[in-house]
């Protein structure tokens, strides 16, 4: 119950008062600022972290190459917030679920996702677990507790309330944590999200990426107020705001909201302020609406190369380690993307499955009938009509001209 | 006369809107100095200013909201929301809003001024969520009109339309064509009629009607069919609501035969409710069942589209079939 003091002239409360402070702990160079505290971090679990980092922006790089190429459709980067992402992933307990917006593929590998495993989603092909429905980068993982990607923004903030509630009543300690940009952040769905789980005691982390821009509008044009995390007061929340190219303090303020979330039942709301540094997708170009100079100024703040200093000044990494490193995962990276580019389509029933749990007697005829047709045009069909006939010849590509006058 | 595609005439028909009437505002997510993310209101901002067209945060729900408020007010606000597959966030204000303001006050308030244009369709190698066409779902609710363009001369003349009709109108532009149409398009200010369809090919044997996108295919099938001494005669709704049954059914009393065909599922599209229309009007007339050429009842899927849209072998096929019956 809120309580309510009467006032007997109007005083009007601003939101301008509202102003959040910056959790950091890790200076560029390498050092903590002074005062700071690292969090608990092992050796390995530091690596690890480091790994998924470096193993995210070589997948980044190559993919990006890749989509210039025209080998794939399409493609989004996290450059620029490995740490905020790949630190939020590391304090979380692996049976956790993520819910993820789409630039987030480093908490998937954190988890272990596999290079063979995002090429094949990208590719669309007969191994994607989403069977070529969605365009790439819309991974998903039930192994690895990772809800599959939706394209409608902020869908997935009320259902992970949802989901976290679900957890709450099964009792076995897990949480939800979710992703979401700062224009996301603006949907109705997200509004919806913070009232349900803060009146319904939900174990949730709403981590918002502060990222500057949703496609070209940069946060200025997104909200007047200091940024997403005010908001948590009007909901009664609890809040942080952390530096989120800086991988300790992430990894600290995660781990603080996830006791908050399992042990009292209550929703957090992180907002970790960053930079996207690279076009939002391979669609987009950035220059028309922001400088080189804001980008470069950015550039300085990298996240790896800052978690790089700090490893290397507490002797746990060097640079013949770095080279091998970068120079391993870019070999892995192309050759499972030749792998995955060579595998089969999905088959033509593929389709009309999921739907429903099972085909119905409208959609099996649907299909008989596409069938029937691509019997008679095997050559415009290259996909379907190699999945009716292995033996069938068509050509590769999927723009091939089509017959004319049913040749 | 100049040559343009539909982007171009698209964006010239807001600049003639807007430079005529201070009314008018441009407004959505990124319309503003970056030109929407495909460039549809590029140069707008820095020519009327940032009052008149603007980025707006990323919630349709507020986009429609707004633009409601606006239109009652007596602004003429034209909404863009980035893909008509995130209409969706905005279906209440539409529905229940755009289209019931006028009825439910009894003509006290109305939101005519109001357009509002998304880009719809597959073919773009988009996916689930990249490819919808929703047009059937809004023509289920009366007080909205809903137009769709099938080329950069239509799209010009048939926006300035919309944006000076008296009822709030959905502009869906079908985004295949954005830079694949191309055309001649006068530079002067030109309307075209919302509600009416146009034949664009005379033929005899056969109707064949489409919208958007579809022309193209349709246009594809008909040559083969016509190879084959099959004499089509090809209607382009523009309008699905209101549709013009009179254009439709005049056509069909003479061919006797006709293939509708959409991208949307078969299941509640929007050729259902012609073939009800016109089996009531041309029953006897009718020399063959009406036949409908669309996507599966499935969502829209990426690696097999090809293998899922209405193509114009499917379109072809049909027209055979049709006329073999
Ligand atoms: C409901 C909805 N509206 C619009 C879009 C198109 N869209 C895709 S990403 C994006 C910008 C998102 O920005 P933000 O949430 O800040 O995340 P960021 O891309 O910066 O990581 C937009 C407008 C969408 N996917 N869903």
């Amino acid at each position: 119950m809120t309580t309510t003091q009467d006032i007997h002239s109007p005083q009007f409360l601003s939101g301008d008062e509202f102003s959040i402070p910056t959790f950091r702990l890790l200076q560029q160079d390498g050092t903590l600022f002074e005062g700071a505290e690292a969090p608990e971090l092992e050796r390995d679990q530091a690596l690890k972290i480091y790994h998924t980092m470096v193993a995210t922006r070589v997948l980044d790089e190559r993919m990006m190459a890749a989509q210039r190429q025209g080998r794939l459709s399409f493609y989004m980067q996290c450059t620029g917030e490995e740490a905020a992402v790949v630190g939020a992933a590391a304090a979380l307990d692996d049976a956790d679920m993520i819910m993820a917006q789409y630039r987030e593929q480093g908490a998937l590998v954190y988890r272990g996702f596999s290079y063979d495993e995002f090429m094949n989603q990208l590719f669309g092909n007969e191994l994607d677990y989403g069977k070529g429905r969605q365009m790439p980068i819309h991974y998903g993982s039930r192994k690895l507790h990772y809800m599959t990607i939706s394209s409608p923004l902020a869908t997935q903030i009320p259902q992970a309330a949802g989901y976290a509630y679900g957890q709450k009543l099964a009792g076995e300690g897990y949480c939800t944590l979710c992703f979401f940009g700062e224009g996301a952040a603006s949907e109705g769905d997200f509004h919806a999200a913070l009232n349900m789980a803060a009146v319904h005691e939900v174990p949730v982390i709403f981590f918002c990426r502060n990222n500057g821009y949703a496609i070209s509008t940069p946060s200025i044009e997104q909200f007047a107020a200091d940024g997403v995390a005010p908001r948590a007061f009007g909901y009664r929340m609890h809040v942080i705001r952390v530096d989120g190219n800086d991988i300790l303090a992430v990894l600290s303020a995660t781990r603080e909201a996830r006791r908050i979330a399992v042990e009292h039942n209550k929703p957090v709301l992180i907002e970790a302020m960053s930079y996207r540094l690279a076009a939002h997708s391979s669609s987009d170009d950035p220059s028309g609406y922001r400088s080189k100079k804001e980008e470069e100024a950015w550039r300085e703040k990298d996240p790896i190369l800052r978690m790089q200093h700090w490893l290397i000044a507490q002797g746990w990494w060097n640079d013949d380690e770095e080279k091998a490193l970068q120079e391993a995962l870019r070999r892995e990276v192309l050759e499972t993307m030749k792998r995955a580019e060579k595998r089969p389509p999905p088959p033509l029933d593929s389709l009309v499955s999921d739907v429903y749990a099972d085909v119905t007697p409208a959609l099996q005829r649907q299909l008989d009938r596409l069938k029937t047709h691509i019997r008679q045009y095997p050559e415009s069909y290259p996909k379907g009509a190699r999945s009716l006939d292995p033996d069938v010849k068509v050509r590769d590509d999927a723009s091939n001209p089509d017959v004319q006058g049913g040749e | 006369m100049p040559t343009m595609n539909m982007l171009q005439a698209i964006n010239n028909a807001l600049d003639i809107a807007m430079a005529e009437d201070d009314k008018v505002l441009c407004f959505g997510e990124d319309v503003g100095i970056f030109g929407g993310v495909f460039r549809a209101t590029s140069n707008l901002q820095e020519k009327y200013g940032r009052a008149r067209c603007f980025n707006t945060p990323l919630v349709e729900q507020g986009i429609l909201g707004f633009a409601n408020g606006l239109a009652a007010q007596g602004s003429v606000p034209v909404a863009e929301i980035q893909f008509a597959d995130y209409i969706f966030p905005a279906f209440d204000q539409i529905v229940n809003e755009t289209a019931k303001f006028r009825y439910r006050s009894g003509d006290l308030f109305n939101v005519g001024g109001l357009t509002i244009r998304t880009p719809y369709g597959g073919g773009i190698s988009g996916g689930l969520y990249h490819s919808q066409s929703p047009e059937a779902y809004f023509a289920h609710t009366p007080g909205l009109k809903i137009v769709v363009p099938r080329n950069p001369y239509q799209a010009k003349g048939l926006l300035l339309a919309a944006i000076r009709d008296p009822d709030p109108v959905l502009f869906f532009e079908p985004k295949r064509l954005y830079r694949a149409a191309i055309g001649e398009v006068p530079e002067e200010d030109y309307q075209l009629p919302i509600g009416e369809a146009e034949v664009t090919r005379e033929g005899t044997d056969v109707t064949v009607l489409g919208w958007g996108a579809q022309m193209e295919v349709i246009e594809r099938a008909v040559e083969l069919a016509e190879k084959e001494g099959i004499s089509c005669e090809v209607i382009d709704l523009r309008s699905i609501l209101p549709w013009d049954e009179e254009s439709v059914v005049e056509s069909v009393l003479k061919t006797g035969r006709l293939v509708i065909t959409h991208e949307a599922p078969l299941t509640g599209g929007f050729a259902g409710e012609i073939a009800a229309t016109v089996q009531e009007r041309c029953f006897l007339y009718l020399e063959s069942p009406i036949a409908r050429v669309t996507g599966l009842d499935t969502p829209f899927p990426l690696t097999l589209e090809k293998e899922y849209l209405p193509d114009h072998l499917k379109v072809f096929e049909a027209i055979k079939a049709s006329v073999a019956f």
